[in-house]
């Protein structure tokens, strides 16, 4: 692995940075009080081309990695916006069909349509297999009825994937936001990620052509969800990454300019404890994702596994440095004048989201038992 | 590309994520729960790396991946000759 970043990858993350500093940075907390993403952000994104970067492979992997860091250095819900984006594109360009790639995937390249990511429901969240939705064909047509939950940016998107059980078997569907018997519904008050712009999707009889599906039954979250959801996974590790480094670079920031006991806080070993684990373990973090960037760029098997672990880490370790981040800023941390309450907020969302950490925890484990009884086999 | 080529990259593959010894090659790996949906996502991944040819939309149907006698034989169809 070379830990070199090409000429137009240094551009490339700073040109990001730069994005992010003039556009997202300075109206973070404002869009997080008012639990919105103004159209005109999203517009913006749309334009450099943030959002369909990754229709017909214009950007390597470390390269879109750098992408969801930067934006997450200063908004984990506008990460939610290009994890869902991403999810559904790589699903489409993976197993849609010539029809439903020529027909979509120019348009979610431009943002002129948002996708979301249908999975969640109330009453199945990691035990997505076991959703209850159905979709039942009736001629060329099937028929989707069922709800789901907490669906980042559900509010503006246009295109849902949908998963469904058709005679009990998880089938994807794309849904376009006009069809008939589809309805959203924005969910407000949460703990974080307050301008994801989540809604509920209600689907009430409604019917869809046959072609809209995506896959094959049976198949839906097997392969079609298990490509958005290691998407997802990889987006989500990066913005973890982001919002840790962020946290690191407030924390430094304020730790020099705030005096205590007549010296400023970074004098103090204390804080210098707290400072070295944050830097330290967001470092590990890095590296986690960079190895992930490295073997979805040589697309080695053993991606999953460690985008798992990345996503698992990164999101553990952006809590606990974003835990640590309001501890050095005392009581300013926890007022929404610093940027380290909203992320301390938002962080915990992410042990939640694509897969909880619970759920990361038990397929890392499997992973490392057979990897043991295999290494075993091999030396016996 | 003969069976000989193929299976013994095949079975340490699954060896990977299922003792190769404990079953046999035409066990239902999904249905007997020995491997779970990720396993799925890296079979893909696999072949396609591995044998140089895209799994496709028309591609996903069970029979093509449920044992180890399926896999090799999917990829045995997608490696011949268009006729």
């Amino acid at each position: 692995m070379n830990f070199e970043l090409t000429a137009e990858q240094q551009e490339a993350k700073i040109k990001f940075r730069k994005f992010v500093d003039k556009y997202v940075a300075p109206a973070a907390a404002e869009y997080d009080r008012h639990e919105e993403t103004p159209m005109e952000l999203i517009n913006a994104m749309a334009q450099e081309g943030y959002l369909g970067a990754l229709v017909g492979e214009n950007i390597d992997p470390l390269t879109w990695g750098f992408l969801c860091e930067e934006v997450g250095h200063a908004s984990g819900s506008l990460v939610s916006l290009l994890t869902v984006h991403s999810m559904v594109i790589q699903a489409l360009v993976k197993w849609g069909t010539d029809e439903q790639r020529n027909k979509w995937l120019p348009y979610l390249a431009t943002g002129e349509v948002i996708a979301g990511f249908g999975l969640t429901e109330v009453k199945t969240g990691s035990d997505a297999r076991n959703a209850q939705t159905t979709a039942v064909q009736d001629g060329d047509s099937y028929i989707l009825t069922g709800q789901k939950k907490w669906i980042s940016f559900g509010q503006v998107a246009n295109l849902f994937l949908i998963l469904a059980q058709v005679e009990g078997k998880a089938t994807a569907f794309l849904v376009e936001r006009e069809r008939e018997g589809f309805s959203t519904e924005p969910i407000k008050n949460m703990l974080g990620f307050r301008s994801a712009m989540l809604a509920s999707l209600h689907m009430n009889n409604c019917r869809i052509p046959a072609s809209n599906m995506v896959g094959r039954i049976g198949f839906g979250f097997s392969h079609v969800a298990g490509t958005a959801l290691d998407q997802g996974r990889y987006c989500i590790a990066w913005g973890c990454l982001g919002l840790a480094q962020g946290c690191v670079d407030a924390s430094l920031a304020y730790s020099t300019e705030r005096k205590q006991f007549g010296v400023s806080l970074k004098e103090h070993q204390l804080i210098q404890e707290l400072v070295a684990d944050m830097i330290t373990q967001t470092q590990a973090a890095r590296m986690l994702c960079y190895n992930a960037a490295f073997l979805r760029e040589i697309k080695d098997p053993s991606v999953i596994m460690e985008t798992s672990m990345a996503k698992y880490f990164a999101s553990r370790n952006a809590l606990k440095v974003a835990s640590d981040a309001v501890q050095i800023h005392g009581a300013n941390g926890c007022s929404d004048n610093y940027p380290v309450e909203r992320h301390f907020r938002d962080a915990k969302i992410m042990e939640i989201i694509e897969g909880s950490n619970q759920m990361q925890q038990i397929i890392i484990s499997r992973y490392g038992y057979q990897s043991y009884i295999t290494a075993s086999a091999l030396t016996t | 590309m003969t069976t000989e080529d193929i299976m013994p990259k095949l079975t340490k593959f699954v060896g990977q994520y299922v003792n190769i010894n404990e079953i046999t090659n035409d066990l239902d790996l999904f249905a007997s729960g020995r491997v779970n949906s990720l396993f799925a996502m890296q079979l893909v991944l696999f072949v396609e790396k591995e044998f140089g040819f895209k799994v496709e939309n028309e591609d996903l149907d069970y029979e093509n991946f449920k044992s180890i006698d399926a896999i090799l034989g999917f990829i045995q169809r997608k490696l011949a000759p268009a006729a």
